[in-house]
């Protein structure tokens, strides 16, 4: 399965086990502009996979109210660029739903999945990474899978979690990457990283597509330099799990956290802070962040845009020659 | 397919239907367009041509008229109009609009005191929240904006539960119920007070955790109506919320999720005029919010708001409708009487003489007092009475509520998560 493939099965299987989960969003009826809500309407009724009007503020809003009568509510945002006409829904409502009524109502049973990040040639509003607007808010979980057996594992955590969730879909990876998923029903832990390659020199930490430009660094970095890189997959970005990081960087030493996103601000500040804190004794250099520029994502100019494997070379050499 | 039976039959059906005088094309060829728009771009509603140029000015259309079964000082218009409700139900809706209105006035008193941080008082609009509630099922769900404290008195939601609200004391039961339950190992006497006052919420109430931000509900709302028509209960949901709030992109998105997806909902505008200082000649500029339903495909009825019979009747026949999976907006026209809120001194944007005429010609108790009076139900000494008991009662469970210790502070990290 590629990853559209995983996300449209991870569905399937939250519509079979689950009667009360409705798909809707734009377009998903015939099968969504990514194909992720193929043949499910077919499957499972007009009422259940369905179109909703033009509104990401009315889509969030609506998949709010459905939860908040327990049903399963998977609302489909068409690219993460046009979330932020719901950042009101999603940060003042879906996330404060809980708390405010101390757990009398809560919206937990709604999760939005959104595509995400670059994609060649997507320009401004095509290839944002708004994770970490999504950071600072309590209440939320935010999670990014790297390939097809995490998207379809992590989706189903965040379907059956009991807290709103945001599951950003690395789009360049939809046919790109295919991997033997299993068909049948299983679920990956939130707030869990994936340690994917061990090390002993430096922790490289990054999630969705930038995983792979981190092992593809990590790879040149052990062939021609002999630095062993440990390579860690954060997958929950909210709540993020700091103890698998900690533990790398209290054996290794070094940090580098990379993201697409723009630098200032972007989570991996978080990381980096909340590192230096938890291992100040262990750390031997500076905490790396290679990251997207403090620019609006550019068209024509993308390949210079992106924290590139080179990029992320050349910070493993300055850290470890630190 | 369509198209072959459609030919002369759909020009014989708009020159029956189309109401803006259009010269209809004769044309053979023209009849494919005319049945595509009217099939798939108007929801088959019949749509013809003209050769006309004529742009359409709001003026043209008719404004909606408002409903109303009773004048200014609570006559019937038309006797055979009364409802007959019975007097034990009469009495039930005067008495929770005095109760509404007595408590107001205690606990706005008490925010002038600095006893409570916050209040939002419901004069004039008392009829408006009794009136609709009322006609609405218990299992229905509320979901309201703020100024909508009259319905969950209707409901039962107890003095001592709102002022324990207000308070954010530690038996604020708009969360208790859920948290007794997770915490009753720790053995501990947990509840909210997170929330400012007059954010009330109750689910035993069926009436949604009410939140600040304005218009969120309406979407939600929405989204709730589809999982109950998906579950088939019977049940519908009602959602309060005022002129400005109808400006708000929710409210939209709101109107149009509603009728696209069929849902078994009753929109409730409240227009008081106002929204805190803004007028609604600078929040709207067409036939106020009920001249937006037909465009939305809404079933849409504008009523008198201070008027209680009229405001049951619309809502019981909206909830009949409503129940069908036709979609309703009510507006209700009323008066704002009070101050937006405690925050809020009125008299720098408005005049007393405004208000004042509202209080002493058009007030939604006294209209309804005269329907219990004209039956022989009622009476001054029994109005007295009443007046003196209620107030009794508020002020026990107001200075109950004053002592009454706050939450424990660890309170403020529970419920961000399922699990922490």
């Amino acid at each position: 399965m590629n990853l559209c493939q995983a996300v449209n099965n991870a569905m399937d299987i939250a519509l079979k086990t689950d009667p009360t989960a409705c798909v809707f969003g734009e377009d998903v009826a015939f099968g969504g502009v990514f194909r992720c809500s193929v043949g499910l309407q077919e499957k499972y009724g007009k009422d259940r996979v369905f179109n909703t009007p033009l509104s990401e503020q009315g889509i969030a809003g609506f998949g709010i109210g459905l939860a908040a009568v327990g049903a399963t509510a998977i609302a489909e945002i068409q690219f993460a660029d046009y979330i932020f006409p719901a950042f009101d829904q999603i940060v003042n409502e879906a996330a404060k739903f809980r708390y405010r009524s101390a757990s009398m109502f809560d919206c937990g049973k709604l999760t939005i999945r959104t595509t995400w990040g670059a994609v060649g040639h997507g320009g401004l509003y095509h290839s944002q990474s708004p994770e970490a607007y999504f950071a600072h808010t309590p209440g939320l979980k935010v999670v990014i899978p790297r390939g097809p057996i995490q998207a379809k594992g992590l989706l189903l955590s965040c379907i059956r979690d009991e807290n709103p969730c945001i599951f950003f879909e690395p789009k360049v990876l939809y046919r790109t990457a295919t991997e033997e998923v299993p068909v049948g029903d299983y679920m990956v832990e939130l707030s869990k990283a994936d340690i994917v390659k061990y090390g002993k020199n430096i922790t490289l930490v990054g999630w969705g597509t930038q995983l792979h430009v981190l092992l593809d660094a990590a790879e040149i970095a052990e062939k021609d330099h002999g630095i062993s890189c440990e390579v860690i997959d954060l997958r929950t970005i909210l709540p993020w799990d700091v103890d698998t990081i900690a533990t790398s960087v209290i054996k290794t030493g070094r940090l580098l956290v990379s993201h697409e996103a723009p630098l200032s601000s972007g989570f991996a500040s978080e990381i980096a802070a909340v590192i230096q804190e938890r291992c100040f004794l262990n750390l031997e250099a500076p905490i790396a962040r290679v990251c997207g520029w403090d620019t609006p994502f550019p068209h024509i100019f993308e390949p210079f845009y992106l924290p590139s494997k080179w990029r992320v070379l050349e910070a493993i050499l300055k850290t470890i020659k630190y | 397919m369509l198209l072959r039976h459609s030919g002369n039959n759909i020009f014989k059906a708009l020159i029956r239907t189309c109401p803006y005088n259009c010269k209809y094309s004769t044309r053979e060829e023209d009849s494919f367009r005319l049945h595509q728009f009217s099939e798939k771009y108007l929801n088959k509603r019949l749509v013809g041509f003209t050769e006309r140029l004529n742009i359409l000015k709001p003026e043209q259309v008719s404004t909606l008229p408002i409903y109303r079964v009773t004048d200014s000082l609570g006559k019937f218009i038309d006797k055979s109009l009364d409802p007959n409700f019975d007097k034990d139900f009469s009495l039930q809706l005067y008495k929770s609009m005095v109760t509404l209105n007595q408590m107001d006035r205690i606990l706005y008193d008490s925010q002038r005191q600095g006893r409570i941080s916050f209040y939002m008082t419901s004069y004039g609009e008392e009829a408006c929240q009794i009136g609709s509630a009322a006609a609405l099922q218990g299992e229905d769900l509320v979901y309201a904006q703020y100024r909508e404290t009259g319905v969950l008195i209707w409901r039962g939601f107890s003095l001592p539960d709102i002022m324990n609200q207000c308070y954010g004391n530690a038996e604020d039961k708009c969360g208790k119920a859920a948290v007794e339950i997770i915490f009753t190992k720790l053995n501990k006497n947990r509840s909210k007070g997170k929330q400012m006052p007059i954010h009330f919420g109750s689910k035993k109430h069926n009436f949604m955790t009410i939140s600040s931000p304005l218009s969120t509900q309406m979407p939600h709302a929405v989204g709730s109506a589809y999982a109950f028509k998906r579950a088939n209960n019977s049940r519908v949901v009602m959602v309060y919320f005022g002129d400005g709030a109808a400006s708000e992109g929710d409210a939209h998105a709101a109107f149009n999720f509603s009728a696209t997806l069929n849902c078994p909902i009753i929109f409730l505008c409240r227009n008081n005029g106002y929204a805190i200082s803004t007028p609604t000649s600078e929040q709207y500029a067409g036939d106020g919010i009920a001249g937006k339903g037909p465009g939305y495909g809404l079933n849409t009825i504008r009523v008198d708001g201070n008027d209680l019979i009229a405001m049951y009747n619309a809502t019981q026949e909206a909830r009949k409708m409503a129940i069908e999976n036709n979609p309703v907006i009510i507006e209700a026209m009323t008066y704002r009487i009070g101050h937006h809120s405690t925050s809020d001194d009125s008299s720098v944007y408005r005049s007393a003489e405004e208000v004042k005429y509202w209080l002493d010609k058009e007030h939604p108790i006294n209209r309804f007092k005269t329907y219990l009076v004209d039956k022989g139900w009622w009476n001054v000494e029994e109005d007295k009475n009443l007046l003196k008991k209620v107030r009794e009662n508020i002020l026990y469970a107001f200075s109950n509520a004053e002592k009454i210790l706050k939450p424990q502070p660890l309170e403020v990290f529970e419920d961000v998560y399922k699990v922490i």
